[in-house]
């Protein structure tokens, strides 16, 4: 039924006060509100326009994830040392895995290094928008934001890691290769791969909790997966292509080579080993920006 | 004028889907059993598919529409009210315009920032203090870095909570928290803003100060959308009032107009429309089918006092025979916080069974509650099922009245309930 409109404030009044009071009219394209069909926009400059909020958020989780621990950032450094240790006794000592000309606890530090971080950055991303319940039912803002800040937060521990690692460098003796200054490169691989697959695992986590319980038995089989514990070049030379289908193979060996210099593969294809991780990441990347923006608008409704 | 438009919204809709909410596939294995099932279910529907139908009818039973063809247009400095009952589809459509969750019909188009507050203290962590929070909560808000750091010392003032500064919210008083989490989405400056019923927080003196910010918002010049059950606020700030009813708009107006039409409607669904209800729970075995709360003769007829005896009378059909069913009174204020519960199974009382029509009543000699606005939900219990339920089947005012009989009405400030009590001093 039509209804009759009453507007109860004359317009003079109206205009006289928002002539003295508005804040500057700065023209801003209208919002538009629609039910969305079909492939959603990627909406990549509104993540950009939040970036304040990106920041903020991450700034919380770094403040918040020490607090009320005895230890604090201490734990930053217990965990991959206490892993390092642990792996050179079980795997250097015992089972006498191979670690090339490098000492074992070093081999092992620089690929625990990422891999540390790629491993709390997945599993912190896959929980990060069910954790975020109550800014996603009340406050609107690009979903994005949120594993995004959960991938970024995790860098200040791999900061932090790193400074062990300078130490231990200096301890063995073991001068860092010019191939270190690919590191950043490497290690914005490893946060790529991370936010590709913490976005398709925390859109699926809003619908399925299954993924709550499917990620830290994933995280642990990854891990075997990927020349942590031991090097690429024990795995015969015909399945080694199919290692680099592994993204995280060509993190963890492009560290051990940037810094120790170890050559990435022996003979053949250096370059396959980071190529083929390359390409994997960015589809794993580009789909799951898609597959989020595509279930994000139901994320209020179902979490 | 098209540029002093600053809201407009077209046939707005917005379906849940409910009922069958069992088949969601809420885990993974359910997808995957119900995906390797499909294909069979499509099959046996096309194989049993009678002759020249088209198809599976669609069924509505599984939907609701919280929101349904809402079209109303908001000029740039108007503050707009909505009104409605609960579950009329108000903070519905203030979450679609705030893009939290998609419409599934229609269009809104906004002209300016909009900034909105669903909830007070959205964001705040625990572990973080009070300063910490203020820049989390605004940047949440939407705030710029910048516009905190300026608000910041008038945020602080706000709140009142200077001392605290650095202290960890998680060791606030509620009253604190409540109040901080306030004075940063007070200090909130967009050009459109939507507002839920986030003032009823805190204690009177802190409520009235966010009535008078909100206010000087409206006073300034800008766009505000805001819902409120709280009718005095309405009349005051707005200038025109939406009503919604069961998610449809019923009208558009002056705010006296419209506060008229929600209280007759209210009074209406209280008294006439208990039997009409559809948004109850419980078998149906029994159903109540009216409920009046009238005060015990003498005092007055119509008006309620805090310490009045009053009785509330519960009409009920019983579909069939019900043994020993127990009736239920909850009391609830504004805030929905439950203040008391009135119940047949706690006094003792046995309706060895019920059959037909009868009538329950629930006879309090001195009511215990202060001045203000109640709710009553109302249901039937037998044994551990519920027989019936229904939320908000009344509503009923307590006026200001001598409840300690000192000669003068209670000038009420704290606490939920009223309680005889004496004073002595020794020493």
């Amino acid at each position: 039924m039509p209804l009759e409109r009453v507007v109860a404030t004359s317009p003079a009044t109206r205009g006289e006060e928002s002539g003295r009071d508005n804040p500057p009219r700065i023209p801003v394209p209208p919002i538009v509100i629609e039910p969305s069909r079909g492939w959603a926009a990627l909406q990549l400059r509104a993540v950009w326009n939040y970036r304040e909020l990106l920041f903020f958020l991450v700034w919380r989780d770094i403040k918040v994830r020490y607090k009320q621990t005895a230890l604090g950032v201490a734990w930053i450094v217990l965990q991959p040392v206490v892993s390092m240790v642990i792996f050179s006794l079980l795997f250097g000592e015992l089972l006498g895995v191979s670690s090339g000309d490098v000492p074992y606890p070093i081999f092992a530090y620089a690929a625990l290094l990422p891999w540390n971080y790629f491993a709390g950055a997945l599993t912190r991303s896959s929980q990060s928008l069910v954790g975020s319940t109550h800014l996603i039912t009340k406050v609107y803002f690009p979903r994005l934001i949120i594993p995004i800040s959960s991938v970024l937060a995790g860098l200040v521990d791999f900061a932090i890691a790193f400074l062990v690692l300078i130490g231990l460098m200096a301890f063995y003796g073991i001068k860092p290769a010019p191939a270190a200054l690919l590191l950043p490169a490497l290690l914005l691989l490893a946060v790529l791969t991370a936010l590709g697959f913490g976005l398709w695992l925390g859109a699926l986590n809003v619908r399925f909790r299954d993924v709550n319980y499917l990620v830290p038995f994933l995280v642990q089989i990854w891990m075997y997966l990927t020349p942590v514990i031991y090097s690429s070049t024990l795995i015969p030379e015909r399945f080694r292509l199919l290692l680099a289908l592994n993204p995280m193979t060509g993190v963890v060996e492009g560290f051990r080579w940037a810094l120790l210099g170890q050559q990435l593969t022996d003979a053949q294809a250096p370059g396959a080993m980071l190529i083929v991780p390359v390409i994997i990441t960015l589809l794993v990347l580009a789909s799951g920006v898609v597959f989020f923006r595509r279930t994000e608008r139901t994320f209020a409704d179902v979490i | 004028m098209m540029t002093d438009l600053a809201i407009r919204v077209e046939n707005l809709g917005k379906m849940y889907r409910i009922g069958r909410a069992q088949q969601r596939h809420d885990t993974l294995r359910d997808a995957l059993v119900a995906g390797l099932r499909a294909p069979w279910q499509r099959l046996a529907a096309a194989i049993h598919r009678p002759p020249g139908g088209q198809g599976r009818p669609t069924t509505n039973d599984d939907t609701i529409w919280a929101l349904r063809d809402v079209s109303f247009e908001v000029q740039r400095g108007e503050v707009v009210g909505i009104i409605g009952r609960n579950g009329a589809g108000k903070s519905t459509l203030l979450k679609i315009l705030s893009r939290i969750t998609e419409p599934t019909t229609g269009r809104a188009e906004i002209h300016g920032r909009v900034g909105s507050l669903l909830e007070v203290g959205t964001g705040f962590h625990p572990e973080l203090t009070g300063r910490e929070n203020i820049y989390l909560n605004g940047a949440i808000l939407g705030m710029r870095r910048q516009e905190i750091e300026e608000k910041f010392d008038e945020i602080v003032a706000f709140a009142e909570i200077e001392k605290f500064l650095d202290t960890p919210v998680k060791r606030y008083s509620s009253g604190m928290y409540v109040r901080l989490a306030f004075a940063v989405a007070a200090h909130l400056e967009p050009e459109i803003l939507l507002v839920d019923e986030v003032l009823a927080v805190g204690d009177t003196a802190f409520q009235r100060k966010c009535l008078g910010k909100m206010s000087g918002v409206a006073r300034a010049g800008r766009t505000v959308l805001f819902v409120s059950h709280n009718m005095v606020a309405i009349q005051s700030l707005c200038q025109s009032v939406l009503l919604l009813q069961g998610g449809v708009m019923a009208a558009i107006g002056q705010p006296s107009q419209m506060i008229d039409i929600y209280l007759d409607e209210r009074e209406q669904l209280a008294h006439a429309g208990l039997r009409e209800r559809q948004d109850r729970s419980g078998s149906g075995a029994i159903r109540i089918k009216s409920v009046s709360v009238e005060p015990i003769s003498e005092w007055s007829s119509t008006h309620i006092y805090p310490g009045c005896p009053v009785r509330f009378v519960l009409e009920y059909v019983a579909r069939e025979s019900v043994v020993r069913p127990s009736f239920h009174v909850g009391i609830y204020n504004r805030l929905g916080i439950s203040i008391l519960h009135f119940s047949s199974r706690m006094t003792g009382y046995v309706l060895e069974r019920a059959e037909g029509v009868g009538r329950a009543i629930c006879e309090v000699p001195r009511l215990p509650l202060p001045p203000g606005h109640y709710v009553l939900n109302l249901s039937v219990v037998q044994g551990d099922s519920q027989l019936d339920h229904v939320d908000a089947a009344e509503e009923f005012d307590v006026e200001h009245g001598d409840f300690f009989g000192t000669g003068h009405s209670i000038d009420y400030t704290g606490g939920m309930c009223l309680v005889d009590h004496q004073w002595k001093v020794e020493g």
